[in-house]
């Protein structure tokens, strides 16, 4: 989390300093130009995560004998990304868009309602003063500091003790909590709905849940589709919890179910489908994409906010 | 489809089939005491293979869970000849991920199969906690002759019968034709000629290899059987663990020299480079189960025409061979219809569930469809049209007999690779990576409640 994080930062770095860059052509020490060692670093890491991504668009287009029999980054005797998408919709009775309407599904209410929650708690937190605020805050912080793989077992044994397992419920009530958005929207509130504002509200009279839908809400939209993102892109990649919660394939999410086909190519009775693996990765991956390019704004302008004190 | 996505993902499987397993036994060796002799005393009113017949006509629903290619034509086929019953085919996974599906749903006391496959190897660990029902209470143990003695075997555990055997596999030998006549090499019948093979080949060609093998627990095991080594004894709780018997350094005798001397590639079993080196050539032989013609035809297209069949190589020239893989299917424990999942399960595997299996390409384990003179017979134009059951039937009455497997078999597989395959990958000693195999297998045991070479 906290590394696509910092990608993410560095990106919009990235940008800023490229913009900058082209608009004044100075040096100063405040506005720094070109750097060629910096340009062709940065060129080398586009190279570098863009070339997986190409492997993945070219290694669509081939049929299964040819994904094996051909280099990875070389076109196939074939183009067959059509028939590979119609072969991944269509194999085992279309199993793959149930796949991706389950994904589609845990991601609206999963990360969805994580939102909702890390933005109303977030900003109780921020804006009213109440004991024993300190410790929920050293609880949340320290939840933080817990990857969600470790919490992946004793969350299984205790749903499987209220009979939760292989229910959709298994997958979205775990996907509710996001302490890191909580965090991220406790800091982006304290700074971005300023107290004035709130009395201001109260003395016209306005209840407290009316200030918080309809006054802080709105300046907290930035924040909020920052933690939305985070939250879509970590319950849609979500693979560890799905996969000891779930074992009936009509419930498993995208990821799951691809490694499922990936791992069938194992032992007697071995049936590689790499080439419906590949392509479903690149439906997969398609939505999060759009989701990234239409949101990218707010993302930016959510991440930097808090970075200068006013 | 990175390989090394695809092994980080089979880790995590695999850890958690392990951390799954080590509360299943310790469950399974808590609560019953003497799992396997326990067949009497569950039930206690048998039932008889009539009372199969009668849960076929009441009907009822039932769970299967399977990854056998087979499975959607066989469970349709069931359900034309038995409209009365309805059979829930799931796919759970291909192994780890199906055995940590299905060992969470026992632990969790619910949410099981009716019925599931099991392989051979991994059926003690299901049976002895007593997660499996004894078929004796079907009277199921009169079909005892319509097998193969070491399938037969292979179902039972201590005097229970968990399964009917679903498919057999005796190993033998694959190789590229195309590649021994280019370097004039002999098929080879010793395990010496198949080392000097394995030189004369890769000083050839150096990119070319006799086969592969970074450290399958699965291939090791049937090595060690071949060669008439017996490490592994459970007699209830007492378990005996000795991977430097007489059998097993018979084996390494062979195989050690030529991982370390580089002969054997490196390449993963079963990942996509594999699959690529099994098409041009870069492996040589490969040797597996009777159940690999199936793999090579689905998967394989490149290989058409050029692999062939011999019989494994032995030691001293005389035909011996060993089970490599294999499946059978399981009632449940927690089935709410087991007189019917039995019925399921004597249809599959002793009934008209046999020929479905059979047009996948599946190799038998019943008697009479492995001397059916039309199996055994069949060209196959894969295999440069070479009567490849001839070989694979012919090795199935030689399999060494009175092996077995550990009863915590599953969770021994997944720490193979980080005691044993390290020396394949230093390409040193191989005695001393099962030395520290067996240490790391006596403490597991040992805390999972069993008596290992106490």
């Amino acid at each position: 989390m906290t590394v696509s994080a910092q990608k993410a930062a560095d990106r919009g770095n990235r940008t800023r300093a490229q913009a900058g860059g082209r608009t004044t052509r100075t040096t100063s020490p405040l506005r720094p130009g070109r750097s060629r060692l910096l340009t062709g670093l940065m060129v080398l890491y586009l190279v570098y995560t863009l070339i997986p991504l190409v492997w993945l668009v070219i290694s669509t287009t081939k049929t299964q004998p040819d994904l094996l029999s051909t280099p990875g980054l070389a076109p196939g005797h074939s183009f067959a990304l059509f028939a590979n998408i119609k072969e991944t919709l269509t194999y085992r009775d279309g199993i793959f868009l149930r796949w991706f309407a389950n994904t589609l599904l845990y991601v609206v209410v999963g990360a969805g309602g994580a939102t909702l929650l890390a933005t109303a708690a977030g900003y109780g937190l921020a804006k009213y003063k109440f004991p024993g605020r300190r410790a929920v805050f050293a609880v949340v912080l320290g939840a933080t500091a817990i990857p969600p793989t470790a919490l992946a077992v004793p969350t299984f044994l205790m749903f499987s003790g209220m009979g939760l397992t292989n229910t959709v419920w298994a997958i979205i009530v775990p996907s509710l909590v996001s302490p890191f958005g909580l965090y991220l929207m406790w800091v982006y509130a304290a700074e971005a709905v300023p107290q004035e504002l709130l009395e201001a509200a109260r003395i016209d009279g306005a209840s407290e849940f009316r200030i918080f839908w309809t006054v802080a809400l709105r300046l907290l939209a930035p924040g909020i589709v920052t933690v939305l993102l985070f939250a879509v892109v970590s319950t849609w990649n979500n693979y560890f919890l799905p996969l000891i919660m779930l074992s009936k394939p009509n419930l498993y999410p995208l990821t799951v179910g691809l490694t499922q086909w990936s791992n069938q190519a194992h032992g007697a009775g071995a049936d590689p489908v790499y080439n419906l693996v590949v392509t479903g990765a690149l439906l997969t991956i398609i939505p999060l994409i759009v989701v990234f390019f239409l949101l990218q704004r707010f993302w930016q302008s959510g991440l930097s906010a808090g970075s200068v004190k006013q | 489809m990175k390989i090394g996505h695809r092994r980080r993902f089979r880790r995590v499987g695999l850890i958690l089939a392990a951390l799954t397993a080590s509360t299943l036994v310790l469950a399974g060796c808590g609560g019953s005491g003497g799992g396997n002799g326990s067949a009497s005393g569950d039930g206690g009113d048998k039932a008889s293979p009539q009372a199969l017949d009668a849960a076929l006509k009441k009907g009822g629903k039932i769970i299967y869970w399977t990854w056998t290619p087979s499975a959607e034509a066989q469970v349709k086929a069931f359900m034309d000849e038995y409209p009365n019953v309805k059979v829930d085919l799931v796919n759970a996974g291909t192994g780890n991920d199906h055995y940590t599906k299905l060992q969470n749903a026992i632990k969790a006391g619910s949410g099981a199969p009716d019925v599931a496959q099991i392989e051979y190897q991994a059926l003690p660990q299901y049976a002895l906690p007593g997660a499996l029902v004894d078929l004796r209470k079907y009277g199921l143990d009169s079909l005892e002759s319509d097998y193969t003695p070491s399938t037969w075997r292979a179902v039972h555990v201590g005097d229970g019968l968990y399964g009917l055997p679903q498919d057999s596999g005796p190993m033998a030998m694959f190789y590229n034709k195309e590649v021994f006549d280019k370097y004039k090499l002999e098929v080879p019948k010793t395990w010496d000629e198949y080392t000097a093979t394995a030189k004369k080949l890769h000083a050839a060609d150096p990119t070319k290899w006799i086969t592969n093998d970074s450290g399958d627990p699965g291939f090791t095991t049937s090595m060690i059987w071949q060669a008439g080594g017996k490490p592994f004894t459970t007699d209830g709780k007492k378990v005996t663990i000795n991977l430097g018997d007489a059998g097993t350094k018979k084996w390494t005798s062979v195989w050690s020299p030529l991982v370390e001397q580089g002969l054997v590639s490196q390449i993963p079993g079963w990942s996509d480079e594999w699959f690529k080196g099994l098409g041009d050539g870069t492996i040589a032989t490969m040797i597996y189960g009777a159940w690999m013609p199936g793999v090579f035809e689905s998967s394989v297209p490149e290989g058409a025409g050029k692999w062939r069949v011999a019989p494994m190589p032995t030691y001293d020239g005389q035909p011996a061979t060993a089970e490599n893989g294999g499946s059978t299917e399981s009632v449940l424990k927690q089935s709410k219809n087991p007189a019917l999942a039995a019925a399921f399960v004597r249809w599959l595997n002793n009934g008209n569930g046999i020929k479905p299996f059979l047009e996948k390409g599946g190799f038998p384990a019943t008697v009479k469809d492995l001397n059916d003179p039309a199996f055994i017979n069949k060209k196959d134009p894969y295999f440069g049209d070479q009567a490849v059951n001839q070989v694979l039937v012919g090795t199935a009455s030689t399999v060494v007999p009175g092996w077995s497997y550990l009863p915590f078999e599953l969770y021994a597989n997944t720490i193979y690779g980080d005691t044993a395959g390290k020396a394949y990958q230093a390409k040193s000693d191989l005695n001393a990576g099962l030395q520290a195999w067996q240490d790391a297998l006596v403490k597991y045991g040992n805390e999972q409640g069993f008596e290992v070479n106490k």
